[in-house]
């Protein structure tokens, strides 16, 4: 090796962030060991690297846990948004979402009913028990194959009161259109509004327009908002998944995201996939009105079935241990995605369920999905686990376990 | 699915795994290097290491394009992106890797026009959509990727068209083997070659690891019956006292690797007298630029490149994980101050870094995991 080596190499502007994020660390760890005792602190000096080296193999297990621990410290912590902007990560549904969701909206907002984080929120109105929900759509291109950001827009919010136990009743509609907009693609898009609201028994009760200069928009946007009445006697939420339940999905995961980047026409790959964007309220009330096992339903849309595992896996504390060769993928999401070097798990879908359901209920939660149109290939994945809490694992088709962590962003695809 | 599946194939990998635990010799540890990210991906991605015996370890090395990025490159790309109708193009695997003052994703939300494309064709397609701008191209990867950007210049150059230009930062996989080799910190018993990198070289470039360094190499797959399998060829060898070169990934590496694609990066590109790496240092002729033939089409003499070199944090120990000194855990900051969302360390960027791919997908006690499995 020629020339200097990065570790002797001390002159040069440095990178401000990384030391202020060391400092951070090395605050917060320090505060931690003083909350938890002397003792432990020792250990955590044992772990430098020349010492480390010349131990004992047998000893690295334990090494190894200590390291692990150190790291579950460290993401239990209050998220902080350090970007002095907002990047395209922080809507990407992952970890980057997740940090601005609580760090900004839940810390300015918080109040018992935002706090759960859940699709939608359950108010207790009068008696009777509502949830109200509200979601944007942005999606690019408007029109896909299988849909368009029309029927998108009252899918996805029916789907999020309907994944919360109630029946959708009501939406509003928001629309920001952009100065030049077709009025033959806005028709289009308020037909197929019209005909997914009809098919999912809702109507649209109030709404708003706004046009902005060409520029300032992307043609045209779209935020919903629903209400439902909770008519089941039931209390969801991924906080109540227990060892030993079952993890089911209603169907093949990655349609819809597939779909989409293939319709961008930016891969030229082509495939015959259309986007699984349904009302699933239909399906949701069979499930409820068949069986009182189930804890907890999730639609898997942005950051995919990986992004509510993990969900589940955080919020019960629990661990959740799916199995590869069960969950099902078409063979052309699956292979656009192995061509991409992305993971169907975290690819988008718009009408699949994530049900976690008591043992003894999942054979019949099961026959009860298979026997609806949506979920005719509705399979169990795996189940919920003890340990190690916190964590999604995957049992891999090949043999192998690995962990299914959140992403940061966006799955980007690899290079080579 | 055909092409996937029978490399993936659960029942023939415990076969193969039983007889590499039937070559281990009683009492030896054996290391053995995959070279290459697109491997490290692979282990991880597929559980591969539940196979191993306890005494064979995996050592991730420094084969991740992103990963040996130096900041300072990221710096100049940046300075570049924010001069004036500059179009700046790179994989996607580029948008997160951090500089001294951030991200392609951080400019971006500056204002800068950063775009992810899939090929450096995509890049030269937006020349031609925007005669008005200056495109420039990311240029990153080993010899996998050179080839593509050598023949996107021969096209651009073709086509006359003189807004397209890039930003070279091709690396040679040997002299970073080299360089690995050299380093009196380091015990390997064998290395897994790089595939795809062998799809252009050939496998003849590494036969002075196994004639000067006594290592056997075997150049590998990329699906994990491939990196199973080389791994009992390597064992095979190392039982047997051999160190030759094996190719196992016959189907797609020409011993003598593609001449149409060396050619074409002669053409274009030379090696530069010495390349900084991220955690290795400057290594020699490890790198490549731009013929001064084809200066029209080089970025670096274009515009101003402040080329500032930004020191590695010292925290950081980047440098000791690419070179198998260290396991990804074992680094100071690893999953606390460096994580995914906040990489220190370009090993925690790309999927493909040993840290990354360890975090994503390794971060658990395999001896508690098992007894979760079974029970």
């Amino acid at each position: 090796m020629t020339g200097r080596t990065a570790s002797d190499a001390g002159t040069g502007p440095r990178a401000s962030w990384v030391d202020e994020a060391l400092r951070e660390h090395e605050e917060q760890e320090h505060e931690e060991q003083e909350h938890a005792g002397h003792e432990h602190a020792g250990h955590e000096h044992a772990g430098h690297t020349g010492a480390a080296m010349s131990r004992p193999t047998t000893a690295a297990p334990a090494r190894e846990q200590q390291v692990l621990d150190r790291i579950d410290r460290a993401r239990r912590r209050r998220p902080k948004v350090r970007e002095e902007r907002i990047t395209m990560s922080h809507g990407a549904g992952g970890k980057a979402t997740r940090t601005l969701v609580e760090a900004i909206f839940l810390e300015a907002f918080r109040n018992p009913l935002l706090e759960p984080l859940e699709d939608a929120a359950q108010l207790h109105l009068n008696g009777s028990r509502i949830a109200l929900t509200t979601d944007s759509y942005v999606v690019s291109p408007l029109f896909f194959p299988g849909g368009d950001i029309g029927d998108l827009a009252v899918n996805g919010t029916v789907n999020d009161l309907a994944v919360s136990g109630a029946t959708p009743l009501y939406l509003s509609a928001g629309f920001i259109l952009e100065e030049g907009f077709p009025v033959a693609d806005l028709n289009r898009i308020v037909a197929s509004m019209k005909a997914a609201a009809a098919a999912a028994g809702v109507q649209v009760v109030t709404g708003d327009t706004k046009v902005v200069q060409r520029g300032k928009a992307d043609g045209c946007y779209i935020n919903t908002a629903g209400i439902g009445v909770m008519e089941h006697d039931v209390s969801l939420g991924v906080a109540t998944a227990r060892p030993g339940d079952a993890v089911i999905v209603s169907g093949p995961i990655g349609d819809h995201g597939v779909t989409i980047m293939l319709a961008r026409g930016e891969l030229d790959i082509e495939a015959d996939i259309v986007s699984d964007t349904a009302a699933m309220n239909g399906m949701i009330a069979d499930l409820l009105g068949a069986t009182t096992g189930v804890r907890a339903l999730r639609d898997a849309t942005r950051g995919g079935v990986a992004t509510i595992l993990n969900e589940v896996a955080t919020a019960a504390n629990v661990s959740v241990v799916v199995t590869e060769d069960a969950i099902p993928v078409r063979t052309e999401v699956r292979g656009a995605s192995e061509l991409l070097g992305i993971d169907p798990m975290y690819v988008a879908c718009e009408g699949r369920l994530v049900a976690i359901v008591d043992s003894a209920e999942a054979d019949r939660a099961l026959e009860v999905l298979r026997g609806h149109p949506l979920g005719e290939q509705a399979a169990i994945i795996g189940h919920i686990a003890e340990e190690p809490p916190g964590i999604v694992l995957l049992k891999t088709a090949f043999g192998g376990t690995r962990i299914v962590d959140l992403l940061v962003g966006d799955p980007l695809p690899r290079i080579c | 699915m055909r092409f996937v599946d029978e490399f993936r194939d659960a029942d023939k990998a415990h076969a193969l795994a039983a007889k590499i635990a039937g070559l281990c010799e009683p009492g030896r540890q054996y290391k053995l290097m995959e070279v290459c990210g697109g491997h490290t991906h692979t282990i991880y991605k597929h559980g591969l290491e539940d196979y191993l015996p306890e005494s064979v370890t995996l050592v991730h090395g420094p084969g991740c394009p992103v990963c040996v990025i130096p900041m300072g490159r990221v710096d100049d790309a940046i300075h570049l992106a924010s001069e004036p109708d500059v179009i700046m193009t790179s994989f996607g695997d580029m948008m997160r890797v951090p500089g001294s003052q951030g991200s392609f994703f951080d400019a971006k939300a500056e204002g800068t026009d950063i775009r992810m494309v899939y090929s450096p064709l995509d890049s030269l397609k937006i020349a031609r959509q925007n005669p008005d701008k200056r495109v420039v191209f990311m240029a990153i990867g080993f010899e996998t990727t050179t080839p593509s950007t050598a023949m996107t210049v021969l096209r651009a150059a073709a086509e006359g068209l003189t807004n397209f230009s890039i930003f070279c930062n091709h690396v040679t996989i040997i002299p970073a083997i080299k360089a690995i080799l050299d380093s009196p910190d380091l015990r390997l018993d064998g290395f897994i070659g790089p595939g795809h990198v062998s799809t252009v070289i050939g496998c003849r470039p590494y036969e002075f690891i196994a004639s000067q360094y006594g290592k056997p190499v075997v150049v590998a797959g990329f699906e994990p019956l491939d990196i199973l399998q080389s791994i009992y060829m390597l064992m095979l060898q190392l039982s047997e006292g051999r160190s030759e070169v094996e190719n196992q990934y016959t189907r797609v590496v020409p011993w003598d690797g593609n001449l149409a694609a060396l050619k074409a990066i002669n053409e274009v590109m030379e090696l530069r007298p010495y390349f900084e790496w991220r955690g290795l240092g400057f290594i020699s002729h490890s790198a490549m630029r731009m013929r001064p033939e084809y200066a029209a089409f080089d970025a670096e003499l274009l515009f101003q490149v402040p080329g500032v070199r930004v020191a590695d944090p010292k925290a950081c120990q980047c440098g000791e994980v690419l070179k198998g000194v260290l396991k990804p855990w074992e680094c100071k900051v690893f999953g606390t101050a460096c994580t995914p969302e906040t990489p220190i360390g370009t090993c925690m960027v790309s999927p493909e870094g040993a840290c990354a791919a360890y975090y994503n997908y390794g971060r658990m006690n395999r001896h508690r995991v098992v007894e979760v499995s079974i029970s």
